[in-house]
């Protein structure tokens, strides 16, 4: 669906002020009489708290106030959940062990906060953190996924039987009948490492309150505003419309920032009020790695039944999935592994379950991906293995699984994140499969390059890999569009922004339904003075949920304008065009109103309203899909190991992706390269290391690598499919999160068949040169 | 991520940055780019009670030619001027190509020639550098001054001869011999990232193509720069060939170095790495030397 900027690729709007510095970051923001606050943390993955002495921190000049939990008294709970527990699923079970926002008594991960600063400057602040001293009873850290559930395993709740935090299982058909069905069946086990969200702008915060006003005004990058106001409200005792939320500019959210009731919001906003002044904490590299919150790290032990042409007759996949230390999102990243296993394959019968852990590690929430790209990646893994001994080629076995372009829509028999089924709404993925292996020219490398260059001793391989990516989820979001009486237009939305061009696509969406200058809308984000209802940015929803919503308050707005406009030219409705920012009469272009003098008349200063009328040109719409649309694409890899060293050059990654309709296809290539850039540190770089003690050994970016643009791939080439959402009017599907889903599962392929003369198998993702280089001396002993 | 309060002194000339060290005495620290000593502080890991700056000390700055045909260095030079001067890159080709290597362009544009030396972290390259090229290195204090060999002065992770009181002033690189070739090997996990291993190779060949000199230092798998005495024992006095060289990278990777496992390589891929690089490194220098 093409409008005059619908699937136009415009620059960004927001870009021009971006790049001259002309704009606000937290940081940025300076308040008379501010104060900034700092975190004494523990230095303990697990300790009873004997006594805290913050005596000499309290005298040090400068410090207005050191407190611990006791100074908070009852203020002092674990916080809300943050998503729901996934009633929906028969049989799931759970337990809620919310964020703590100061440790009262234990501490339940290195980093957590024993105490906070108050002081003049932040470096006082810090300074007076080393002057807190902590007697710590140390306890025995739970740090192995599968040791933790173990009987006699140290507990990181107490007052609980184990450290299970939950349990779910689903299945379709039978796995006992598809075993029996079956000509093979393969048994695999993976690891899946742990990441994290590492924007490069960190989490930070400021609250200040007008005592005469009763006013308190927060700014903060969240993904959120409308969860931290409400939560915030609740807390202090206070009405909503006494809370005003603030995203300042933001560099990057990629999940983390979701979060509210974390310590920081928590306890500034209670000491901002009590000390009657303003409050800044911006995060630093090492809080954001050790107490931020990250992604997970699971085990999955899998089974995949198959006929001997390579047809999945079933699949069994049984996972653990660490959670932290706390579990306030509850079960989001593990559905979503479990949902994105059996979902872009035919997969008649299976049977998935898994069991979330508590540990003494970091909490854990969603990061770009959210836990999808690890149900592809067992997949994958297992097409690979199944194919291996088999032997057919990984192309030929996704050929024979992939969802054929009629079955839509289908319908998973599995519920994810959404608490409903999921339902694959449209898509072609035997087609973006076909189109990428074009893009690598894979026969032509199998069957040519390959060999050639195998023959001059070079180790150069090939991988595919095929995803899905269930997107734009409800609940729902809002949007009000409204036409000044300059004839500009502003869209107001509880949908917040971290970079990802809603500035431009959005105006792009409103303008071509007002007619008007994509340059004369105005789009404000995140801010709950200007719109207080939402539910916040996941789940690659921006453009599907609160894009649509935008589109439909446009819409109303449109209905409006021509109403009043058909009065007032005296020429019906149906003749009438919005263009150029007027109104006219489509045959006689001189009969015209422009927006602005419209506006102003539908705002009447006197006389009367026809009853049931809404002065002004604006109107507010909300729109809640049934469930999301499922986003969808293939990716091709080459790359070439230096045999010694093991170092990977990564030559050409081809990716075609479905996601709709690109309402803006240079901001989606945008969204594909980030997420493919993301998922190379997935596959090769980033990993945050915890030892035997529960200590995070990768707390600064010395030694958490993490993708350079030197590291993308040499050559890449992106491919489109549209194939239009029939769920909203513009057909559009997300893609936030695409590029980083299935970059693990192509390059561990890709790396094992330049390897292939060892016969090495990977069993998980993160492969350094090092690691690479045992496996390899592994397969080779074996 | 904030320093520790520290006091702050920016002399304008040596005398005064000698001065100033002799009256501090342990409190005081240099410092020079900061590029490391600055995060050093950040995570406060380092807690010096007082910085002696030397960036407006402009008598530090310069490459001067020395008369033999090498090259005077001084200690505030940034790295980033190294690796794009001529007179460096005619007299030794070797020196820029590794600078190169570390880093970033932001930090080379701080960091300094001199400050990677006094700092002597195992795992960086100008220190092990110098050791390859036979540098001296002109150590200045209060009313005195001393020369110390690169081979002498680095003591183990970040430790080296000076004293609190002291400073490194000059870096001498002497001429590189007739007939010299030099390499350099690295593998670091990313483009700007410190070495995993790596091997700096300075070959002199006679008439006859025969080794008349090596000098083969692996740095980041050891405390300090490693100068070979393997490769000395097996290929001076003959032809360097594969054979040769592969039995030094055999015998250098499993006598000479002492590699660690750590989060990014184990040590034995490290171990490994050294074999490759060394076999490599070599044969590359050789060739360049012909
Ligand atoms: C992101 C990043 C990546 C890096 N990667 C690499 C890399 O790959 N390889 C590498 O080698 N380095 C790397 N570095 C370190 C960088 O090269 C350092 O700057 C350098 O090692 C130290 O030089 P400096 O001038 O910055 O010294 P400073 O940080 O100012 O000082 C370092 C130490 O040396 C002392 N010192 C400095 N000058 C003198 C002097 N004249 N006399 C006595 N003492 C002195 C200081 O007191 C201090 O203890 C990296 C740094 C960063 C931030």
């Amino acid at each position: 669906m093409a409008g005059k900027y619908v699937h136009q690729s415009i620059l960004r709007l927001e870009d021009p002020e971006l790049i001259t510095g002309n704009v606000q970051f937290l940081d940025d923001i300076e308040l008379p009489g501010m104060l900034h606050a700092a975190f004494k943390r523990s230095d303990y993955a697990h300790a009873r708290i004997k006594s805290i002495d913050v005596s000499e921190a309290r005298k040090l000049p400068g410090v207005i106030g050191v407190y611990t939990a006791e100074d908070f008294g009852d203020y002092i709970k674990p916080g809300p959940l943050q998503v729901p527990p996934p009633t929906a699923i028969k049989g799931a079970t759970y337990v809620a062990r919310t964020t703590m926002p100061i440790a009262k008594d234990k501490v339940r991960f290195a980093g957590e906060p024993v105490a906070i600063v108050i002081a003049e400057s932040r470096y006082i602040a810090e300074d007076a953190c080393d002057l807190i001293y902590v007697d710590y009873e140390p306890l025995e850290a739970v740090v192995d996924l599968e040791k933790a559930l173990q009987p006699g395993s140290p507990l990181v709740h107490e007052d609980l039987p184990s450290n299970e935090a939950g349990h779910v299982r689903q299945e379709r058909g039978s796995w006992e009948e598809a075993v029996k069905e079956a000509d093979l069946v393969i048994k695999r086990k993976f690891f899946i490492n742990r990441n994290a969200g590492a924007a490069m702008e960190n989490r930070g915060i400021i609250v200040q309150w007008d005592k005469h006003a009763k006013q308190m005004t927060i700014w903060c990058g969240t993904q959120s505003v409308i969860a931290l106001r409400n939560q915030t409200a609740a807390r202090l005792g206070l009405f909503e419309s006494q809370v005003r939320v603030i995203t300042p500019n933001t560099g990057g959210g990629f999940g983390p920032k979701i979060n509210t009731s974390l310590p920081d919001d928590v306890l500034i906003t209670y000491l901002a009020m009590k000390l009657d002044r303003p409050i800044k904490w911006v995060e630093d590299r090492r809080e954001n790695f050790l107490a931020t919150t990250s992604e997970r790290d699971q085990v999955h032990y899998c089974e995949l039944a198959v006929k001997r042409d390579g047809t999945i007759v079933g699949l069994k996949d049984f996972f653990y999935h660490n959670t932290g230390a706390y579990n306030p999102y509850m079960m989001t990243v593990p559905l979503n592994s479990q949902t994105h296993t059996v979902t872009n394959y035919r997969v008649p019968n299976f049977l998935t379950e898994f069991y979330v852990v508590f540990t003494n590690q970091m909490i854990v929430t969603p990061v770009r991906g959210a836990g999808r790209q690890y149900g592809v990646f067992v997949m994958e893994r297992m097409l690979d293995a199944a194919a291996r001994e088999l032997g057919m080629s990984p192309v030929e076995i996704r050929r024979k699984n992939l969802l054929p372009a009629n079955a839509y829509p289908y319908y998973t028999s599995i519920i994810g994140q959404d608490f409903v089924e999921g339902v694959l709404d449209s898509g072609d993925y035997p087609t973006s499969f076909q189109k990428t292996l074009e893009l690598i020219e894979y026969d032509k490398f199998v069957n040519e390059v390959q060999p050639k260059l195998r023959a001059q001793g070079k180790k150069v391989g090939i991988g595919v890999a095929c995803f899905s990516e269930g997107t734009g989820v409800g609940p729902y979001e809002g949007a009000r569009v409204t036409v000044g009486g300059n004839g500009k237009v502003v869209v107001t939305t509880g949908y917040t922004s971290q970079g990802q061009a809603h500035y431009t696509t959005f105006a792009q969406i409103v303008a071509d339904q007002l007619g008007v200058d994509v340059k004369d809308v105005k789009v404000i984000t995140g801010d709950t003075g200007y719109f207080g209802w939402g539910a916040g940015t996941f789940a690659s929803r921006g453009i599907t949920v609160a894009g649509t919503a935008t589109h439909l308050a446009a819409q109303k707005v449109r209905q409006k304008a021509l109403k009043l406009a058909s009065k007032i030219l005296e020429a019906p409705e149906e003749e009438l065009e919005l263009a150029d920012g007027v109104v006219r009469v489509a045959d006689i272009p001189s009969k015209f109103i422009s927006l602005g003098d419209l506006a102003n008349l539908a705002n009447p200063m006197r006389g009367t309203m026809e009853p049931g009328a809404e002065p002004g040109l604006e109107a507010v719409a909300y729109y809640g899909p049934p469930y999301g649309a499922t986003g969808a694409g293939a990716v091709g890899l080459i790359i070439e190991v230096d045999p010694e060293t093991m170092q990977v050059s990564l030559e050409k990654m081809a990716f075609v992706h479905d996601c709709g309709t690109p309402v803006n296809p240079m901001v989606v290539d945008g969204q594909i390269h980030g997420g493919i850039q993301m998922g190379i540190g997935d596959a090769f770089y980033e990993e945050l290391i915890y030892d035997e003690n529960g200590q995070l050994v990768t707390a600064s970016f010395m030694d958490y690598l993490f993708p350079q643009a030197t590291d993308m791939p040499k050559k890449l080439v992106l491919g489109h499919m549209e194939t239009p959402s029939p769920l909203n009017p513009l057909g559009i599907k997300g893609v936030g999160e695409a590029g980083a889903i299935p970059i693990p599962s192509v390059f561990v392929q890709a790396v094992e068949n330049a390897l292939q003369e060892t016969g090495v198998e990977f069993d998980r993702d993160t492969l350094s040169p090092s690691r690479i280089f045992t496996y390899v001396q592994q397969a080779k002993g074996a | 991520m904030k320093p520790a309060p520290f006091e702050y002194y920016a002399p304008t000339s040596v005398e005064e940055a000698l001065a100033t060290l002799q009256s501090l005495g342990y409190d005081g620290k240099v410092l020079a780019g900061g590029q490391s000593l600055i995060p050093a502080m950040n995570f406060r890991m380092a807690r010096p009670a007082a910085l002696v700056d030397l960036n407006k000390v402009k008598e530090l700055f310069y490459i001067k030619p020395t008369s033999d045909g090498g090259l005077a260095i001084g200690t505030m030079t940034r790295d980033s001027v190294v690796e794009k001067d001529p007179l460096v890159s005619e007299r030794f080709p070797i020196v820029p190509y590794v600078v190169k290597h570390i880093a970033h362009p932001q930090i080379r544009n701080r960091g300094t020639f001199g400050g990677a030396i006094a700092h002597a972290d195992p795992a960086a390259q100008i220190p092990a550098l110098s050791v390859a090229l036979q540098a001296r290195f002109l150590v200045r204090k209060q009313g005195g001054e001393r020369w110390v060999n690169a081979e002498d002065f680095f003591m183990g992770p970040f430790m080296t001869v000076l004293e609190p009181e002291e400073m490194l002033a000059e870096v001498v690189l002497p001429p590189m011999a007739k007939g010299s070739g030099a390499s350099y090997q690295q593998v670091s996990r990313q483009k700007g990232g410190y070495a995993q291993a790596a091997v700096i190779s300075v070959v002199v060949v006679d008439e006859n193509k025969r080794c008349k000199d090596v000098r083969v230092v692996l740095f980041s798998v050891g405390e300090t720069p490693i100068l070979s005495q393997t490769a000395r024992k097996i290929l001076v006095g003959n032809v360097p060939t594969a054979e040769a060289i592969a039995e030094v990278a055999e015998k250098i990777s499993k006598d000479e170095v002492d590699p660690g496992t750590d989060i990014h390589g184990t040590a034995e891929y490290r171990r490994h790495l050294v074999k490759v690089l060394v076999r490599r490194g070599l044969t590359e220098a050789f060739e360049r030397a012909k």
